[in-house]
C-alpha cells in the first residue's frame, strides 16, 4: 500500500490533474472542443432556420390556392403592401386578408402552440408519450362541445360560441383535477399522466351516452368540429387564440432552462434550486390553456404535439432552450404543410389536416426513429 | 464552512415511522466524510436533510449558523451541490450539455464560454473528454455517475454530497475519485460528505467515517483507526472480519462470512 498522499513525495495522478484544475491550465484542445461546441449550437439555428423558410414557402403556396389568381410572390406583395397600408389591389387585398389568411393564421397559432405544448409535456411530465391531449384536453373538449350541441347548454352565456365556450371550459377540467390531485398527494408524473388518462376516459363516456341520445343533425354537427380543421377558425376567434398560444409560447421558453434541470430527475433539480412540483403546476396549466384555446377553435389536431417534439429532439437535441422554438417553427411548417396537402391533393374534396398530420409524420418519425442510432429518450 | 445538524429525525410519513432519529452531527471542518453503515440505517435519508431535499420531521440543520429552511432552495444550491445515487437523465443530451446543467445557478441565460471551458476542464480531471459530444443514455452507469460528478464540480459549491458515488465504478476509478475528493476538499477547503459501501475506501480517503447503525442512528463519528475496527464491523454489519492496517495505519476490512440474516 503506498503512502500516496506523503508530503514531499512523488506527486499521483490525481495531485497533477487536480492542479490543472485548480490552475484553470487550458489545454490546447481547448479550443478546438469550444469550436465544435460552436457548430453543435449552429447546426441547431440552421435547423430552425430551414424550417421557417420551409414554412414561408408553404404559406406563399397556401395563398395562392383559391379561384381568385394571386401568384406566390404577388401573395407575399399584398401583404407587404398591406402592412405598409399601401393598398394596390383592393380585391386581391380582400381574398388574401379575409378569405385565406385566417386559415394560415391559424395553422400557425396551432402548430406552433400544440408543438410548444408538446415540449412542455413531454419535459415536465418526463415521459416520451405526453402530449397536449394526454391529459385530457381533448376529451374535455369533445365533451364540452357534444354538451353544447346535443344538449343545447352553454356553460359561458355568451350567443352564437356555446361550442367554443363550452368545449374551453371543460377542456380545463381535466387538467384542473390532475394539478388538484398532485397538491393533495405528492403524486409523481407517471400518477399526474395516469389520473389524465383516467379522466379521459370518464368523458368519453359521458360524451358516448350523450351521443346516444342525440338526433343524426347533432352527430354531424359534432362530426365536423371533432374532425378538426383550420379553417374554422376567424379573424375573431384568432384573437382570443394568438394572445394565449403567444404567451403560452413565451412562458414555456423562459422555464426552458429550468426544463432542463428538471430532466435530470426530481431530487437533482431539487438540488440545484427548482422546485419541481411548482414547475410542473405551472406548466400544465399553462398548457392546457394552449391547447384549450386551440382544440376549441380548430378541433381536434392529433399527432403535432406529440410527434414534433420527438423529430425536433432527434434532429438538435434535447435542451429545451433550443427545443421549444425549434418545435414551434416546425409545428408550423408540419401543420401548414398538412393543409396545403390536405386542400390539393384530391380537390375539391378537403381531406382533415389531422390526418394527413399522422400520414405526413407517422412515416417520417419511423423513419428518423430506424435512421438514428443514438438514443435521445430513455 | 460549518455544518450543524440538531437532533434531526426524517419519517416519510406518518405510517412508516422514523427513517433516522435524533441525528446530531457537527462538521466544522474541511475534508472527506464518509458516511458507512448497512442497507436501510438511513445513510441517504440523512444526506437530502442537508441540502432541503428532505425536511427534517424534527430538528434543524444550519449551515454557517442559518437554518437551511429559511434559506431558499436557490441559495442552498449555491452553497451544496448533490450527486445523486444513478443517473436518470429522460432525454438524452450530449454529456457537455449534461454537465453544463451544473451551471445552472451560476447562468443568467447564455451559456458562456467561461462556463464550457469549466465544463471542458472537468471533464478532462474525470477522463471522459472524448465522451463529450456522446449522449448520454449511450453510456455506461459508471461513466454516468463520471458525468453526475462533474456536473456537482462546475456547481462549484463550498460543499459537496455525493450518494455511492463509487458504486458503479471499476477499481482504478474508485479510487481515483475518491483520491480526488479527498485532495479536492483540501485545495479548496470543501466539506465533502460522500456515502460508501466500501470500507477500505472510506478507510483509506476519509478524514473522518461516519458510522450509522440501526435504527437510523449514527454509532460513531472518528476518524478511521478510531471508528472501523472488528467489533463495530461485526457489531454493525453482521459480518465477521479480519483487520490489517496499510502503510499509514488505516484499517483494511477483510470480510469473513455474514454472521446473521435479517427476517
Amino acid at each position: 500500500m503506498s503512502d500516496n498522499t506523503d508530503v514531499g513525495a512523488e506527486p499521483t495522478i490525481v495531485q497533477k490533474r487536480l492542479g490543472e484544475w485548480l490552475e484553470e491550465d487550458d489545454p490546447d484542445s481547448m479550443s478546438e472542443s469550444i469550436t465544435r461546441y460552436g457548430r453543435y449550437i449552429w447546426r441547431k439555428h440552421v435547423f430552425m432556420g430551414l424550417c421557417i423558410l420551409a414554412a414561408l414557402a408553404v404559406i406563399g403556396a397556401a395563398l395562392t390556392l383559391g379561384t381568385y389568381p394571386i401568384s406566390f410572390f404577388e401573395s407575399y406583395a399584398i401583404i407587404w403592401d398591406h402592412i405598409t397600408g399601401n393598398i394596390v389591389d383592393q380585391t386581391a387585398d380582400d381574398v388574401i386578408f379575409r378569405l385565406r389568411m385566417p386559415r394560415i393564421v391559424a395553422g400557425i397559432v396551432a402548430g406552433a402552440g400544440l408543438a410548444v405544448a408538446g415540449v412542455a409535456m413531454q419535459s415536465t411530465l418526463k415521459n416520451p408519450l405526453a402530449d397536449p391531449y394526454t391529459t385530457g384536453v381533448s376529451a374535455g373538449a369533445s365533451l364540452g362541445a357534444t354538451i353544447a350541441i346535443v344538449l343545447g347548454v352553454s356553460v359561458l352565456p355568451l350567443g352564437g360560441v356555446g361550442i367554443v365556450g363550452n368545449a374551453f371550459i371543460f377542456s380545463l377540467i381535466p387538467t384542473a383535477i390532475m394539478v388538484l390531485i398532485s397538491r393533495m398527494k405528492r403524486a409523481s408524473p407517471t400518477m399526474m399522466i395516469m389520473a389524465g388518462i383516467a379522466v379521459m376516459y370518464l368523458f368519453g363516456a359521458i360524451t358516448t351516452i350523450l351521443k346516444l341520445w342525440s338526433d343524426p343533425d347533432a352527430l354531424k354537427a359534432l362530426y365536423n368540429w371533432e374532425m378538426g380543421s383550420l379553417g374554422l377558425a376567424s379573424w375573431d376567434d384568432l384573437a382570443i387564440m394568438f394572445p394565449i398560444v403567444l404567451i403560452g409560447v413565451i412562458v414555456v421558453q423562459l422555464l426552458s432552462r429550468q426544463l432542463n434541470v428538471l430532466a435530470t430527475g426530481d431530487e437533482n433539480a431539487k438540488s440545484l434550486g427548482v422546485n419541481a412540483s411548482q414547475l410542473r403546476t405551472l406548466c400544465l396549466i399553462v398548457v392546457a390553456l394552449m391547447a384549450a384555446s386551440i382544440v376549441s377553435f380548430t378541433g381536434m389536431i392529433g399527432f403535432v404535439g406529440l410527434v414534433c417534439p420527438h423529430v425536433v429532439r432527434i434532429v438538435i437535441g434535447a435542451d429545451n432552450r433550443y427545443l421549444v422554438p425549434a418545435s414551434a417553427v416546425f409545428g408550423i411548417a408540419l401543420l401548414l404543410t398538412a393543409d396545403l396537402i390536405g386542400r390539393t391533393i384530391i380537390a375539391p374534396t378537403i381531406i382533415q389536416v389531422g390526418v394527413i398530420t399522422a400520414f405526413l409524420g407517422g412515416p417520417m418519425f419511423l423513419w428518423l426513429l430506424l435512421r438514428k442510432q443514438s438514443k435521445v429518450w430513455g | 464552512m460549518h455544518i450543524e445538524v440538531d437532533n434531526v429525525s426524517f419519517s416519510y410519513g406518518p405510517s412508516t415511522g422514523m427513517v433516522i432519529k435524533d441525528i446530531c452531527m457537527d462538521i466544522d471542518r474541511p475534508g472527506l466524510y464518509c458516511i458507512i453503515g448497512p442497507n436501510g440505517v438511513g445513510k441517504s435519508t440523512l444526506i437530502k436533510c442537508l441540502n432541503k431535499i428532505n425536511k427534517p420531521t424534527s430538528g434543524t440543520v444550519k449551515i454557517d449558523g442559518r437554518d437551511i429552511e429559511g434559506i431558499p432552495n436557490k441559495d442552498v444550491a449555491k452553497m451544496v451541490s448533490y450527486v445523486p445515487v444513478a443517473g436518470e437523465d429522460m432525454f438524452s443530451m450530449p454529456v457537455v450539455d449534461a454537465v453544463l446543467i451544473g451551471r445552472f445557478t451560476h447562468q443568467k441565460w447564455k451559456t458562456t464560454v467561461d462556463d464550457l471551458k469549466k465544463v471542458y476542464r472537468t471533464l478532462k480531471l474525470l477522463g471522459i473528454s472524448s465522451l463529450s459530444m456522446r449522449g448520454f443514455n449511450e453510456l455506461s452507469a459508471g461513466q454516468h455517475q463520471k458525468v453526475a460528478i462533474a456536473r456537482a464540480l462546475v456547481q462549484e459549491t463550498p460543499i459537496m454530497l455525493l450518494d455511492e458515488p463509487t458504486a458503479n465504478l471499476d477499481v482504478r476509478y474508485q479510487v481515483y475519485i475518491a483520491e480526488l475528493l479527498k485532495e479536492l476538499a483540501i485545495a479548496k477547503d470543501m466539506i465533502i460528505i460522500m456515502i460508501s459501501h466500501d470500507l477500505n475506501i472510506a478507510s483509506r480517503f476519509s478524514d473522518k467515517v461516519i458510522m450509522m447503525e440501526e435504527p437510523g442512528v449514527i454509532r460513531q463519528i472518528g476518524a478511521p483507526e478510531d471508528v472501523i475496527n472488528k467489533e463495530t464491523i461485526e457489531e454493525v454489519y453482521g459480518v465477521s472480519c479480519e483487520i490489517f492496517f496499510d502503510g499509514r495505519g488505516k484499517p483494511q476490512v477483510m470480510l469473513g462470512s455474514a454472521l446473521r440474516i435479517d427476517e
